[in-house]
């Protein structure tokens, strides 16, 4: 009996013919609806968009991250202008020599304009060394002037770091930082999921304890205890390792949500005439949860993980605002954002609050792309 | 009835057990302890530490008793109470947590009752205008505030009303007010500095509670009952509100589990940004010193304040539909 229920019977293959008029495949259905919602189409694009931009982000900003230009102390973004030397409009772009002297009275920098002359911003230009995703060396970016000048197209922080070098950098951890954790909420809340719903009993009630035991933490402070439990960054604990730890801590208060659907689902199959036919033609635990009921469950799961990455960068960004999370000399954007505390600073350097900007894009994107996937899963609903 | 919330009172005692063994070994975790920090402090400022002072101060918090026994000394004293000494400050935990714990539970529940009362009616009005221009709006508005992370949210507002207002927003009370005993012109003086929290926080859960309102009464809409109001001739008025918002809120008040560790959460968050004398500054800075009995008081405490939350929900949803069983 095993052996025959992987071969159609004749009588299926004969049922198959009849419907293949006007038939079209789940999938192709799912991608239909997929396509037709406008809003998840921008956010798919802008999400590739800004990955392939934070990817490239060495390369595309003028200066590294970590460069502190003591003469650009809060240094405001470059002026650009399209008229050439000659009075005339053109494409290539120009800026203005900036010079900076301290203002006595007021105790601060002030950084003068000259406007009569005017400088070539030049495409290609070599400047700082960096390695493209850890391995390509170069020494060219996108942009950048003759001489000591230096291309700022989002000011300077309070070291006189690029800020758009560092908000390309800090997104590579914040956008990812979702995924990663995501990726082990799958693994780590479909394991239990199905394991508490498919076998019940003592396992169930043991998950179960332990997922109302996490949710009931408040989750913001629940991350900063575990966060704070983190040794500091040394020789032995790196940066990344913290990065990865935090990514961890996240996925551990949010596979709780994903393993409660996943259990109701998996209860619900096992009640199902698919389930039990399985089981009488012999098939194994195995063979039913892995080919019978996770196929079913895909898609759910896929959803509840897309609509939970929003949560997990905001997650990230709050702890790392605290300083709980991301530490120096990685750069994440909440941590950016932990220099916009004072009101008066960000008053006087509103460039500071990007990163702020870049978060609500990403996080507006990828719940676009979460709510249609939600919508195209199930393709039969009107 | 008094069966049913006689046992959740039970199991809530026992999740209250486990989330304090949990809560204390999250304190007990990090390597070193206050008495490092603190030596290490002291040496900074240039001060010099004798092997005698390390003994009595080791001595007087117990610091090198086993686990165990630091457990038992700081869970027997709650119910006396008694919740171990911060070392930061050098006072009892119990003098320090009180008033802070009262402002999170007021600015949380004030946040809770005004963004559901927002929340309900702009999800009818979305719900039974589908497809309109303002209903568009709304939607929009809520994907933006479910977007803005509230400390952010926090940040700008701050600057807005300075540079608009030359408002300075961060404090719960006037200066005049702050040291003074309560009295009516106090409480006054709260409420009007209550609103900038209120708002920030309300933001996302109004935006979040209205989207799953609105998505509640469209299916309530669709029901038979609703059909048979309508044709028996009940005014429009009558079938929305008495026959479908009133069946929509049951699975809202089963997410008021779930709206209450974000108020809370953010609430530690948004206090942080604006300073206010909540849980959430002295929180976060208790558990970057590793003063442990002070942070894992207020994980405790903020993980009971969400118990009753939870609890409160279960006996509102069982009081709103008789239906559920009591099991």
């Amino acid at each position: 009996m095993a052996e025959m229920s992987d071969q159609p019977a004749p009588a299926a293959v004969d049922a198959q013919e009849v419907s293949t008029v006007g038939e079209i495949a789940q999938s192709r259905l799912i991608w239909m609806r997929f396509r037709r919602n406008k809003l998840a189409l921008i956010g798919g694009t802008g999400l590739i968009i800004m990955y392939v931009v934070i990817a490239l982000g060495a390369f595309l900003a003028g200066n590294d991250y970590q460069y502190q230009n003591e003469d650009y102390l809060y240094g405001p973004p470059t002026p650009v202008t399209f008229t050439g030397p000659d009075g005339r409009f053109g494409l290539r772009p120009y800026t203005y020599p900036v010079s900076t002297r301290l203002d006595v009275e007021a105790f601060k920098f002030v950084f003068d304009i000259d406007r009569e002359t005017k400088l070539p911003i030049e495409f290609f230009a070599r400047g700082d060394d960096y390695k493209l995703l850890g391995f390509i060396k170069g020494d060219v970016h996108l942009l950048g002037v003759e001489g000591d000048q230096r291309v700022y197209p989002l000011g300077a922080d309070a070291l006189g770091r690029d800020v758009f070098a560092r908000l390309l950098v800090g997104g590579q951890v914040s956008l990812t930082v979702g995924l990663a954790g995501v990726a082990l909420t799958i693994i780590f809340g479909s394991l239990m999921g199905t394991i508490s719903g498919y076998f019940g009993g003592l396992a169930d009630d043991v998950i179960q304890r332990v997922v109302e035991l996490i949710m009931s933490f408040p989750t913001v402070p629940l991350w900063a205890a575990l966060a704070a439990a983190m040794p500091p960054i040394s020789t032995d604990f790196s940066a990344l390792d913290r990065y990865f730890l935090i990514t961890v801590i996240l996925s551990l208060v949010n596979w709780t949500g994903l393993s409660r659907q996943l259990r109701a689902k998996v209860m619900a199959y096992r009640e199902s005439d698919f389930v039990m036919a399985a089981l009488a033609a012999g098939a194994k635990d195995r063979r039913i949860i892995l080919t019978h009921m996770m196929p079913n469950a895909a898609s759910h799961i896929i959803v509840v993980a897309a609509l939970s990455i929003p949560g997990m960068i905001l997650g990230e960004t709050a702890l790392s605002f605290l300083g709980l999370g991301i530490l120096p000399p990685a750069v994440s954007w909440g941590s950016m954002l932990t220099d916009a505390q004072h009101v008066p600073v960000v008053i006087e350097h509103p460039w500071l609050m990007t990163p702020g900007i870049a978060v609500i894009i990403a996080v507006l994107f990828f719940s676009f792309l979460g709510d249609a996937l939600r919508d195209a899963a199930d393709p039969y609903s009107i | 009835m008094t069966g049913y919330i006689l046992r959740r009172l039970g199991y809530m005692l026992i999740t209250l057990v486990m989330v304090m063994v949990v809560g204390f070994a999250l304190v007990e975790l990090p390597p070193g302890s206050y008495l490092e920090f603190h030596i290490q402090q002291l040496r900074n400022q240039g001060g010099d530490v004798t092997q005698s002072q390390i003994d009595s101060l080791e001595r007087r918090y117990g610091l090198n008793d086993p686990v165990y026994v630091k457990f038992w000394k700081w869970i027997s004293g709650f119910p006396k109470g008694d919740f171990g000494e911060s070392f930061q400050h050098q006072r009892p935990v119990s003098e320090l947590i009180w008033d802070r714990l009262g402002y999170t539970v007021v600015i949380s529940i004030t946040t809770l009752i005004i963004s559901w009362t927002i929340a309900i009616l702009v999800g009818v009005y979305s719900a039974t205008h589908r497809y309109t221009i303002p209903d568009y709006i709304i939607t929009a508005l809520q994907f933006a505030a479910l977007a803005v992370p509230n400390f952010l949210l926090a940040l700008v507002l701050m600057v807005y009303l300075q540079q608009a207002f030359g408002m300075h927003v961060g404090a719960l009370f006037s200066p005049e007010y702050r040291d003074v005993p309560w009295s009516l012109a106090k409480a006054l003086d709260l409420a009007s500095h209550l609103w900038v929290p209120v708002l920030i926080l309300g933001v996302s859960g109004t935006a979040w509670t209205s989207r799953v309102m609105r998505a509640n009464l469209l299916d309530v809409l669709n029901m038979q009952y609703i059909q048979t109001a309508r044709a028996k001739g009940a005014p429009e008025r009558t079938v929305i509100w008495k026959h479908a918002v009133r069946n929509a809120l049951h699975p809202l008040v089963m997410t008021l589990g779930m709206s209450l560790p974000g108020i809370i959460s953010g609430e530690t968050v948004v206090a942080t940004v604006l300073n206010l004398p909540t849980s959430g500054p002295i929180y976060f800075q208790a558990l970057m010193q590793q003063d442990m009995y002070l942070a894992g008081t207020f994980l405790v405490f903020l993980s009971i304040a969400l118990l009753i939350g939870n609890l409160i929900a279960d006996i509102v949803l069982v009081w709103l539909d008789p239906r559920i069983q009591y099991s």
